[in-house]
């Protein structure tokens, strides 16, 4: 499985770390909305198809990737840096 | 007479084994049945048998999308044992080990079932002070389990590297001597004839596509081979659960499916007696009756549906297998496979009912759901029959998640991959 690094390029799976589902959105720190940080913390989309993930490139430049892939192929759709979309994140009113 | 016995061999011997009835039938499904089981994998045929046995329920169909034991049950490594550490898991797993003693009797079919045993190894004082702790909270539930010193294993498994310079020096382990290993397609082969000789339907080459409701109830599924009605639906899909939530309106569950890869190597003479298990990586071997050495390590750690998985992984694994035994650099590997697993956020299982009015549910088995065949189906057909828990199995709801009682095993929170 390669995963192409916006910053390094393709590079083999082995140089990456895998930090999980990225579709879930953390709630605020200050929330004390019982259901979003159980929601947050134990369920997933789980799809057979494109899945929307976060890895890093630890054996790499370091940077933290949000990568679209397809789990019934292992064909890698997507990826860009994950500080991109925290910025933007930000930017929205809480 | 029992269908399979010296006897009954014997005479169709004479008869020139024309005989012989086929293990189960192939019968087109009928418009409705009592119970729908969704996966003819062990769960799914065992649950079917214990619905038929325990509970008289017969009009029951097993509807499997590919052929009888096309997923996990064909798939895994066969390992059986009982070493939990918490007592909801514990409990359950030792229930599962006393049917699997009497398995071969009771479905009158040899599961090979093979009590030789499975060792796992320490390699850290923490970690030998952590096995006695489980080996003793086996023991105080009635489970055996025992301590092992090096010179023990060495005697057991002279091939294992023992030596203080190994790269993990072996400084002990826990051994559960009842534990072991079967047949896994025997298992599949033996519940399914079990439950066809019962009444119940084995429909193969039929997927689940849909739900059929009444308002909020689940009445019956639709299907590759028709629409089929039943008054209870009861999932036993392992690694498709959450696909198969899906179809149902369910689009979140604690559950994410992984890739676990496993091998065979080229027949050897005797050579392991037991399961030996690796502490210091994921690592764990067996030798199955025709000399194959069968073995296979961690998951491969992302996401998958794809029943393959990946090179670093196959790397480690053998990496693994040279660090216990340098003696093995030259051997051929004959087989590489992966099967889906549906791993859970606390690594424990869910038997429920529900989520849905006529739905019932049987899933996150992880990658150790072999050796639970027996007590999954047993503990899943009360709950369907009864509408209620079986106390083995009443903690392991699908809304323990977000009650905070997770039955957390390894204590390593709710990240599937790690469990
Ligand atoms: C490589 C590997 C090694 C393992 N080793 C061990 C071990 O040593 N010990 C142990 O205890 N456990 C082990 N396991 C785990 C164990 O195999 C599983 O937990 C267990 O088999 C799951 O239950 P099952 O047999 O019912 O699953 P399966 O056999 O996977 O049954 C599920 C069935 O549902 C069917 N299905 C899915 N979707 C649909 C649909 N839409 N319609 C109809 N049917 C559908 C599938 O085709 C499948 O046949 C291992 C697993 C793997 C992959
Ligand atoms: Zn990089």
């Amino acid at each position: 499985m390669l995963i192409p690094c916006p910053y390094c390029g393709q590079r083999d799976v082995s140089e990456f770390t895998y930090q999980g589902d990225g579709n879930r959105t953390r709630p605020n720190p200050s929330s004390t909305d019982r259901a979003a940080w159980n929601a947050y913390v134990y369920d997933r989309t789980n799809p057979a198809g494109e899945h929307r993930e976060i890895w890093q490139h630890s054996g790499g430049c370091r940077a933290h990737i949000v990568v679209v892939r397809n789990t019934l192929t292992h064909a890698v759709v997507a990826s860009s840096m994950a500080r991109a979309r925290t910025r933007a994140d930000r930017r929205e009113p809480t | 007479m029992a269908e399979y016995s010296a006897l009954s061999i014997l005479k169709n011997a004479f008869a020139g084994n024309r005989d012989w009835k086929p293990a189960w039938r192939k019968p087109e499904p009928k418009p409705t049945y009592d119970v729908i089981v969704v996966g003819g994998g062990g769960h799914g045929l065992s649950t079917a048998y214990y619905l038929a046995k325990e509970h008289g329920i017969s009009n029951v169909a097993v509807i499997e999308k590919g052929w009888l034991g096309s997923g996990n049950v064909g798939r895994n490594t066969t390992a059986v044992r009982s070493n939990y550490l918490l007592p909801e898991n514990s409990r359950f797993y030792e229930f599962s080990m006393k049917l699997w003693e009497n398995l071969s009797h009771e479905l009158n079919y040899n599961v090979m079932f093979s009590q030789r045993g499975v060792l796992n190894m320490a390699h850290t004082p923490g970690q030998l002070d952590d096995f006695a702790r489980r080996g003793n909270a086996l023991r105080h539930i009635g489970a055996d389990s025992v301590m092992m010193t090096t010179a023990e294993i060495a005697r057991l498994i002279p091939a294992l590297d023992v030596s203080g310079s190994a790269r993990f020096p072996i400084i002990g382990g826990l051994m559960q001597w009842r534990a072991g290993t079967a047949r896994h397609d025997a298992v599949a082969w033996g519940y399914a004839r079990g439950a066809d000789r019962r009444g119940v339907d084995i429909l193969e080459n039929c997927e689940v596509t849909g739900f059929l409701r009444e308002g909020d109830r689940i009445v019956g599924v639709s299907t590759s081979r028709g629409e089929i009605r039943a008054n209870k639906v009861a999932l036993a899909v392992a690694g498709s659960t959450g696909q198969v939530m899906r179809l149902a309106g369910i689009d979140r569950m604690p559950i994410e499916s992984h890739v676990l890869q496993a091998f065979v190597t080229e027949s050897l003479k005797p050579f392991l007696d037991t399961v030996v298990t690796y502490g210091a990586g994921h690592f764990y071997m067996g030798q199955s009756d025709k000399g194959g050495l069968i073995f296979g390590g961690d998951l491969d750690g992302y996401n998958s549906y794809a029943q393959r998985g990946n090179l670093p992984l196959v790397e480690e694994v053998m990496s693994e297998t040279l660090a216990m035994f340098p003696g093995l650099a030259r051997v051929r590997l004959l087989r590489s496979w992966g099967g889906l697993t549906d791993m859970s956020m606390d690594g424990s299982p869910i038997i429920t009912t529900g989520p849905l009015p006529g739905l019932y549910l049987n899933c996150g088995w992880c990658y150790g759901g072999f050796k639970a065949t027996p007590s999954s189906g047993f503990c899943f057909a009360w709950t369907i029959a009864r509408d209620e828990p079986h106390p083995l199995t009443a903690a392991f709801t699908l809304d323990r998640f977000h009650r905070g009682l997770v039955i957390d095993d390894k204590g390593q929170g709710s990240t599937p991959r790690l469990h």
